[in-house]
């Protein structure tokens, strides 16, 4: 059977996803984030951009395992929405905590191993969110366009390494998030080596 | 300085204090859970009283001292210090205390003692963090002997004219103005004097990120990020970190011939 067309999906995840934002903008106005408010974004956008990532990355071990198609309809928009919050904690970084000061960013840039990494990662995900129409993947071809986008891999493992390498002490929290995308690519790695045995022994014509 | 909040000694700064409320609400006190939000909410278990303090090694009278004793054989002076985290933030507190040199002076140092050792309280029913091992407990700390009886070095037993709160290291803690905060030791129960330099427990964590000294310093980096600028709680814009924290003037001579970027 088709499943279903659940139009209210789309809306309601692009509501969800924004409303961690909408939360900081109305907590940083009353003034409930502390004593160190560019600390609380700066932290919040980075964790918000790891979550819609491992999310986006999760939609295809959904399809592989539980044979569910719908998350597949919501892989772009939380792919997008990665990208936005990346954007944002890059912003809050660049213009807020350090002013503009191009030459201090340059420097933390090009020397720390941490901010090297994690910008990076937002590097790698620019080409991403520009080809993420439907015209980009009929433009490149579907094969070209999908081994494009398996930079995301990278991408995600980089800020997975980004937030490890920030953290002072505990390693509790970036470790979650580092098994957890550990899951989700062994499970894809699991699925191509079983394609290519299927490919092999499936009979070859004469 | 004066206890109504008016900077009148010659080592206060005349800079706008923080608020009271950002000072007990924003704090790095391990014990008490790794969110600068968790100390304030958890440190209530701590039990401020009673309350002794150990005072001993190369000294010719060593005592255990009750903290109202303690408080009792000083006045507490009134003292507006610029403190400046490692993590590149910093605030501007009144503390109320006691100079760390008078009390070593009461207790008579002998000719062999070169550092002084600091430990904090362990206790993992009244302090929840240390039922992980975060860190190694109890958290020490350390300073040469000369550091430790400059006028500028305070054992603080309050802030804003008030008792100590749990969560800013109650009832004593050490204050040491022109270094990184992690060397503010808290909750401290032991004070001992030693000849060789003790461990401090950030360097026993990460030795390639904190050094025994710790002073403030504008010009050596930690390894992640710069210690250039800060940004005072508060504050928008990040201003330039100074060297030792503002009191060159006070302490450089203290460092004479040494070399700050081995000794960081």
């Amino acid at each position: 059977m088709a499943s279903p067309p659940l139009p209210w999906l789309k809306p309601a995840v692009l509501v969800g996803g924004l409303s961690p934002l909408a939360l900081l903008l109305v907590q940083g106005l009353q003034g409930e984030l502390g004593a160190n408010v560019i600390e609380v974004v700066l932290n919040q956008t980075g964790l918000l951009t790891l979550v819609f990532l491992l999310a986006s990355l999760a939609c295809t071990p959904l399809k592989l395992l539980f044979a569910w198609t719908w998350p597949m309809r919501l892989r772009k928009l939380l792919g997008l929405m990665a990208f936005a919050y990346a954007v944002l904690h890059f912003l809050t970084y660049a213009v807020v905590d350090q002013g503009l000061a191009l030459g201090r960013i340059f420097q933390d840039v090009t020397e720390r191993g941490f901010i090297a990494v994690g910008f990076l990662a937002l590097m790698l995900l620019v080409p991403l969110a520009v080809t993420s129409t439907n015209a980009s993947v009929r433009r490149l071809g579907f094969p070209a366009w999908q081994r494009l986008h398996r930079l995301v891999y990278v991408a995600a493992v980089l800020g997975v390494v980004h937030f490890v390498w920030r953290v002072k002490k505990d390693l509790t929290e970036p470790l979650i998030f580092g098994a957890i995308l550990a899951l989700l690519l062994g499970i894809r790695a699991v699925e191509a080596v079983r394609k290519r045995r299927r490919v092999r022994s499936s009979p070859r014509p004469a | 300085a004066s206890a109504a909040g008016n900077p009148a000694g010659p080592y206060d700064t005349t800079e706008e204090q923080t608020p009271y409320e950002d000072v007990t609400s924003y704090n790095n006190f391990y014990e008490f859970g790794l969110d600068k939000s968790d100390p304030a909410r958890n440190a209530h278990t701590l039990q401020t009283r009673p309350w002794s303090v150990v005072v001993d090694g190369e000294v010719h009278k060593p005592q255990t001292v009750d903290i109202d004793q303690l408080k009792a054989w000083f006045t507490p002076e009134q003292r507006i210090y610029r403190m400046r985290c490692v993590e590149a933030w910093s605030m501007v507190i009144p503390w109320l205390g006691i100079p760390l040199g008078e009390v070593l002076k009461r207790v008579e140092p002998t000719s062999r003692a070169k550092y002084v050792a600091f430990t904090t309280l362990v206790n993992p029913e009244q302090m929840p963090g240390q039922k992980r091992q975060v860190l190694d407990w109890p958290y020490v700390e350390g300073l040469r002997l000369d550091e430790a009886l400059h006028p500028l070095t305070l054992l603080a037993t309050g802030l804003y004219g008030r008792e100590l709160p749990p969560q800013n290291g109650a009832p004593l803690r050490l204050v040491v103005p022109w270094k990184y905060g992690f060397k503010g030791i808290k909750s401290i129960v032991r004070i001992t004097l030693t000849e060789r330099q003790p461990p401090t427990t950030w360097n026993l964590a990460a030795a390639n990120e904190y050094g025994f000294y710790a002073n403030v310093n504008p010009a050596v980096d930690h390894p992640r990020w710069s210690q250039a600028t800060e940004r005072r709680i508060g504050e928008f814009r990040r201003r330039p970190t100074l060297p030792f924290n503002g009191y060159a003037e006070q302490v450089a001579s203290l460092y004479a011939g040494l070399d700050l970027r081995e000794n960081y």
